[in-house]
């Protein structure tokens, strides 16, 4: 018996396949597409090299004053030295510490409702959301033998966050029991939760903001007053609020009716119709919204600048009109758009997969 | 659209009257005192005027002017909480009492003066006015030769009325560009886009600091408008008003005496000047008229510091700004810095 010995396979022709072939079907398929090409080269060329000569090559990276920012490029040291107060704010610094057992909390405290094996999750996470607000606010403001710290006193990428947060975690709540009652049979709830909607979707955040540090005082007793981030706070859940119950109003209308007929045909009364059937079916197919909304608040926050409260933008802002530190302000700027970015893209990523995870096939 | 109006006026009418009926004579003071501190008003960032240092402390010559106060009231100039405020909202929280004295870079004028429940002392902490950047290879020494010049103006501002005021009024021509941000301006004078750039002089030495060589530029000697910037307090508390503006007067009277932070404590002791013992309680009882302890004009200058030393601290020579003293000098120095005597 002869065995056959195969030949060895040929490698694919190259004009196929491989990275020549891709760049000539996708490239160079065509003069125009030749042109194109070329011309993206030469911009990239144009901007990329003394980008990155600016902001690594050429920057300054150690010192400790602008003095000490002696090359071309970007001074980084600003960024360096102002960290702290670009992350707290004026947060008192021996008790910095504080603000970061209460991030450190929420990230151990909510990892277990990440982990599929952890039992009860339910229970623990109604746990979690009941407990860690007040645990929060008891370090990140003080009492029970901790020394406060005023509002005022707070800043940078900690108020973003506090901000973004307690807006979103009272926007959502609120925003689906208002989408619910807009699309009830009741009469009265449904023109009060319609009302409310379309009034603060009508009106412009920073006019909400406005209103809330300017016109209020006037019209409260002199000093009587309410704290400047608990005003915006109530402005900013107010107003999202709005957004999160058209955006889950949205996924109700897409369920199918048969859903409602079928929920009300189990016997199922009105509240556990909407929360076992509706409401996971909806949310799930919002994510998409939902995380939008939560982005654009997000970078909201930015506007509290109007009643004066310095978020990771302003304290970047402030912090460049430093007589000691004048003509810092790019790189102040770009700092934050990077920390900006990192915070909006990892929550766009998580939305993503948060989608495929829940995904039951409902897609068409 | 009329009726709204009217009933908005109505209402601002109403606030305006609530605000002031709360104002009486001696109140502020006394909350004050209750409180043990007085809440400040300052800018949300202004080089020299009020920006915070990297662990919050507020620098600059308006925070010090709050700081003398607290001085003088409390005999301890920590004894302030500072409010960062900005342009829109700075009147709104003197008036509902958020606040007990605005000093924040804000112009004395008659309308802000007259209609809105606010009172301005008559202490200048710093007569400003705008002003003119140049590139020194201009070869321009006045204002006057800037004829046919390209101008880089911040967009919004009196400035621009200013500007154009001045051309007109002496016959010149030039090519306004405006811009939003101080930072874009001084990039486009870097790059010679345009060849003046104008502000409040006080911020156009800010401006300077921040370009890339500022020994190129200079600021030209004319001032063109009037811009007169001191605290502000709420209508209706004479006692409160008088005692910010001796504070004030204060400040310049000691400079003028040569009493300094170094030698207040020996001059209070042992001067021989009956001038200055009257200033620093001394002599007489000029402290308790204004309901002020005796040596608050000690306190003051032991921990704040008089005029000149406040302004060369936070915008003079040894600063980023180099701002020369001009008009702020004191009347018997060239400027016009004119304090009434303590008697």
């Amino acid at each position: 018996m002869t065995s056959h010995i195969f030949k060895p396979d040929m490698p694919p022709p190259s004009k196929v396949f491989g990275p020549v072939a891709w760049m000539r079907q996708n490239l160079f398929s065509n003069w125009l597409n030749t042109l194109l090409t070329l011309f993206a080269i030469y911009l990239i060329w144009l901007v990329v090299p003394p980008l990155l000569s600016w902001a690594i090559f050429d920057a300054n990276w150690v010192g400790t004053t602008r003095a000490d920012c002696t090359k071309a490029g970007a001074c980084w040291v600003f960024i360096e030295q102002r960290f702290g107060q670009f992350m707290y704010g004026y947060y008192p610094q021996e008790l910095r510490w504080r603000v970061d057992l209460t991030v450190w909390l929420a990230i151990i405290g909510a990892a277990p409702l990440f982990i599929k094996a952890v039992p009860r999750k339910a229970v623990y996470g109604l746990c979690f959301l009941v407990l860690y607000p007040i645990i929060a606010y008891v370090l990140l403001h003080g009492g029970f033998g901790l020394q406060e710290v005023a509002t005022s006193q707070w800043g940078g990428l900690m108020l973003t966050l506090v901000i973004a947060t307690v807006g979103i975690a009272g926007a959502l709540p609120l925003g689906v029991i208002l989408a619910l009652g807009r699309r009830s049979d009741l009469p009265a709830i449904r023109v009060l939760c319609v009302t409310f909607i379309e009034f603060w979707r009508g009106v412009p955040l920073i006019t909400v903001l406005f209103m809330s540090s300017v016109m209020l005082p006037l019209f409260l007793p002199e000093g009587m007053n309410f704290d400047k981030l608990l005003r915006a706070l109530i402005g900013v859940i107010m107003f999202q609020s709005a957004y999160v119950a058209e955006v889950v109003r949205g996924g109700m209308q897409a369920i199918p009716k048969g859903q409602y007929e079928a929920a009300a045909a189990m016997g199922l009364g009105y509240w556990r119709r909407m929360g076992l059937v509706i409401l996971p079916q909806a949310l799930k197919m919002v994510i998409p919204g939902l995380v939008n909304t939560v982005i654009a608040l997000f970078k909201d926050t930015s506007l509290v600048i109007i009643i004066g409260l310095f978020d990771l933008l302003n304290s970047v802002k402030q912090a460049a009109a430093d007589p000691t530190w004048l003509g810092m302000a790019t790189e102040g700027y770009v700092f934050a758009a990077l920390v900006f970015w990192i915070f909006c893209f990892g929550m766009s990523r998580y939305s993503m997969h948060l989608e495929r995870k829940l995904d039951t096939g409902h897609k068409r | 659209m009329k009726m709204l109006k009217s009933t908005l006026a109505v209402v601002a009418a109403a606030a305006a009257l609530g605000v002031s009926s709360f104002a009486q004579a001696g109140a502020t003071l006394d909350a004050i005192q209750k409180k043990g501190f007085i809440q400040c008003g300052v800018s949300d960032g202004l080089p020299g005027f009020s920006v915070p240092d990297k662990d919050g402390t507020i620098k600059g010559i308006d925070a010090d002017f709050c700081r003398a106060v607290a001085a003088a009231v409390f005999g301890d100039a920590k004894k302030v909480k500072f409010s960062q405020l900005n342009a829109k909202e700075r009147f709104t929280a003197l008036q509902s009492g958020e606040i007990d004295i605005l000093s924040r870079n804000t112009t004395w004028t008659s309308s802000r003066d007259a209609s809105m429940g606010l009172v301005f002392p008559g202490f200048v902490t710093y007569y400003d006015g705008v002003g003119f950047l140049a590139n020194s290879k201009l070869g321009v020494k006045s204002a006057k030769e800037l004829d046919g010049a390209t101008i880089c103006i911040q967009a919004g501002t009196t400035t621009e009325l200013n500007v154009s005021d001045y051309f007109r009024a002496n016959g010149l021509k030039y090519t306004p560009i405006t811009f939003d941000t101080s930072d874009e301006s001084a990039k486009s004078l870097e790059s010679g886009r345009c060849d003046v750039l104008t502000s409040d002089k006080s911020q156009l030495y800010a401006q300077r600091s921040k370009l890339a060589s500022p020994k190129d530029y200079i600021v030209l000697p004319e001032t063109i408008s009037k811009e007169p910037l001191g605290p502000v307090v709420r209508r209706g508390d004479e006692e409160w008003t008088t005692i910010v503006r001796w504070v004030g007067y204060a400040l310049l009277n000691t400079e003028e005496a040569g009493v300094t932070s170094k030698n207040v404590e020996a001059e209070a002791k042992s001067t021989k000047n009956p001038d200055v013992a009257r200033l620093l309680g001394a002599d007489g009882d000029y402290g308790p008229q204004l309901k002020l302890p005796k040596d608050w004009v000690v306190k003051i200058v032991a921990q704040v510091g008089n005029y000149g030393e406040i302004f060369e601290k936070n915008l003079g020579k040894s600063t980023a700004l180099e701002i020369d003293r001009g008009q702020n000098a004191l009347w018997n120095a060239g400027g016009i810095q004119y304090a009434p005597p303590v008697r």
